[in-house]
């Protein structure tokens, strides 16, 4: 065990659990066995991290950004590179963490779900380097936004299968992955891309994604002498970036502890119920196994998410997430669309860095935080993943709404 | 003897399998539900109303469409609650709700305030694909309170632990799935059914029905050889669908329950 959460029963206080079909639950049992026999191996640990050196390209680096800290004029900001990363985002960390156990454990086929693409993209690398086959069911929806990534999967080898029911993008891909473990449990390995889902999963991907946040510890300590940063900003769609880099900090006694901050996508603003923040504007539910903050009518039925970024456009957020939420040991704060679209341009402009409409968000977020704090002070944000995919989406929302500014 | 327990020993007695059919509440509108409800219960022993459920993970495409489908009619916890009181009204067959846990969960006043509202809705039970019972350490006690049995499911995977734990915390039945898999109708099903039924019926006393996979007479006639209870539900759902000749089905799946 890394971190003192979950708890014996998979619990971050209240939330994570396991509310899936019994046919899953033997699994979800093999699974926790082969995590805590297999993976904390010192064995397995060489391997995961032979990998991330040699294949993912780990360390990513903890980069300086002066021309944006001076024009924010305020805190010095860092961005971890995880967009620098084999595949463009910090979901290869944990794909390759769990297809490796998988490997491990025998099983013969790989299924994933993905909204952005990305952990589509990165579970496919991992099938291919493994030698495995992979299914990954992404939403019709996200199937347009994320064309790249779609051909990129295919080319990796990898079965894309749309799906159409609901609102056709990452809760309803979610949905279908499951029907499919469900039906090939005996044989297949679900490698869950985000820290959702039943125990052990959200402790499996935060361990895996971990190496974010204990990397920024010592390259800050080298940087600036000292591990800890004030800040720590990362953007939250179900919340696997953002655990990466909150955990190591997050169990720090509280006096030493950073200000950990988690940026929703507000979508088109929390008023509009267009959204996907959880946290921020959501309430207490149980979604694809675990119980956590998600977005739901009176009547539990799950509302549809928006973001314009598919990777954050999910309607419920990590149990570790709900927790620290709860526990204040980490605040969450939402961004809109076009604010996300507004650090999208500015971090291209001053930096000559694309950053993921996903991480836009946290981007957003820094420029409006750094100017309150003093020169003195460090922010660390996690860059979770670079924008090449999103250029096509972006040019067609940012003229979508400079035609509506024209007719104001 | 509850209504539940009371069915299976009827059908026990008159040597069938008691015959459980599915329909999704509100299906495949609120003004014919009854009617088609009522036609199904001429044929049936026991019926269960699934809340309709906007993210149905245990179910296969069929259920998920009428789901689907009545939630985009504007049906609701509250309108499935007064369509079971309504047909507790022409009814005295046992009346089970199959609902996912979130609409438990998010129910104003929780699981105590739902259970109670479908007691009092005039339901026996309460089926729950997705909430295991190591999950259900509050629910349980506000079950029994209310005197609403509760129904959890046995699978292909379950291990010897698994089925001791799960059986002790049904009451009414034991609903064994199968297949791996989600709910739906298919052509024919595995071999290890019997083998499931074998395994928990040597650890409980309780009633033990088979469901997903039964499309008619050939799949439901296996199940009702060796099992207390067969459950049909997408069948019945894509007849009414494609306008198909309902009592047809049910009859034919009556006549496979006689042993």
């Amino acid at each position: 065990m890394l971190f003192p959460q979950p708890n014996e029963k998979g619990r971050f206080g209240i939330y994570g659990g396991r509310y899936v079909p019994e046919t899953l639950i033997p699994a979800l049992d093999e699974l926790a066995k082969a995590y805590s026999e297999i993976a904390l191996s010192d064995d397995f640990q060489a391997e995961f991290h032979h990998y991330l050196k040699t294949y993912v390209g780990r360390p990513s680096l903890l980069y300086y950004a002066e021309n944006l800290s001076k024009y924010c004029g305020g805190a010095k900001i860092y961005f971890k590179r995880e967009d620098l990363n084999h595949t463009g985002a910090h979901k290869i960390n944990n794909a390759i963490g769990q297809a490796l156990l998988a490997k491990k454990m025998g099983k013969k086929r790989f299924i994933a779900e993905t909204g952005a693409g990305q952990h589509g993209v990165a579970s496919a690398t991992a099938a291919a380097l493994f030698g495995l086959h992979c299914t990954v069911y992404m939403g019709e929806e996200d199937v347009r936004r994320q064309a790249l990534n779609v051909y990129r999967m295919k080319l990796l080898g990898a079965t894309v299968s749309p799906v159409s029911s609901g609102t056709k993008t990452l809760k309803d891909a979610t949905n279908e992955a499951i029907r499919d473990w469900v039906t090939n449990v005996r044989d297949t390995f679900y490698i869950i891309g985000s820290v959702i889902g039943p125990h052990p999963y959200p402790m499996m991907t935060r361990d895996f994604q971990s190496v974010i946040g204990f990397e920024t510890m010592k390259q800050l300590e080298l940087a600036e002498g000292r591990s800890v940063p004030d800040a720590v900003v990362a953007c939250v769609g179900g919340g696997s970036n953002a655990i990466g880099i909150f955990a190591p900090y997050a169990y720090l006694p509280e006096n030493e502890r950073p200000k950990l901050i988690g940026v929703e996508a507000a979508g088109h603003g929390l008023e509009t119920g267009a959204h996907s923040a959880s946290i921020s504007a959501g309430k207490r539910g149980v979604l694809h196994g675990s119980l956590m903050y998600l977005m739901s009518n009176d009547d539990g039925q799950i509302s549809p998410a928006h973001s314009v970024s598919a990777g954050l456009d999910y309607p419920g957020v990590g149990p570790e997430h709900s927790f620290y939420a709860d526990e204040r040991m980490a605040n969450y704060v939402a961004v809109k669309d076009e604010e996300a679209l507004l650090g999208f341009k500015k971090l291209s402009e001053i930096e000559g860095i694309i950053p993921a409409l996903e991480s836009s968000h946290a981007v957003h977020y820094v420029m409006q935080l750094a100017p309150t704090m003093r020169k003195d002070q460090v922010i660390v944000v996690n860059l979770s993943g670079r924008g090449d995919k999103d250029v096509t989406e972006a040019m067609r929302v940012m003229s979508l709404m400079e035609a509506n500014n024209g007719k104001n | 003897m509850g209504r539940i327990s009371e069915a299976f020993h009827q059908a026990k007695e008159a040597n069938r399998s008691a015959f459980i059919a599915y329909l999704t509440g509100g299906f495949p509108d609120e003004a014919s539900f009854l009617d088609k409800a009522m036609s199904i219960l001429e044929d049936a022993d026991l019926l269960e109303i699934g809340l309709p459920y906007s993210d149905p993970l245990g179910d296969g495409p069929t259920i998920q469409k009428s789901s689907e489908q009545v939630l985009a009619q504007g049906m609701t916890t509250a309108k499935t609650f007064e369509l079971i009181s309504k047909l507790r009204e022409k009814t005295e067959k046992p009346l089970l709700l199959m609902t996912y846990y979130n609409p438990i969960y998010c129910y104003k006043g929780g699981e105590a305030a739902f259970l109670k509202k479908l007691k009092e809705a005039g339901a026996d039970g309460v089926i729950l694909p997705d909430l295991p019972p190591d999950q259900a350490d509050t629910l349980i006690p506000l079950a029994r309170a209310e005197d609403v049995d509760t129904v959890f499911l046995v699978a292909p995977t379950s291990t010897p632990e698994r089925l001791e734990l799960v059986t002790k915390a049904c009451r009414g039945f034991i609903y064994a799935v199968s297949v791996t898999g989600v709910t739906g109708a298919r052509a024919a099903l595995p071999q290890d059914v019997p083998d499931l039924v074998r395994r928990t019926k040597a650890i409980s006393d309780l009633p033990v029905a088979v469901g997903f996979g039964v499309s008619g007479y050939d799949t439901a006639k296996p199940i009702a050889d060796v099992a207390d209870g067969v459950v049909v539900g997408s069948a019945l759902i894509k007849t009414i669908a494609e306008n198909g000749d309902l009592k047809a089905l049910t009859r034919e799946i009556a006549r496979a329950c006689k042993r």
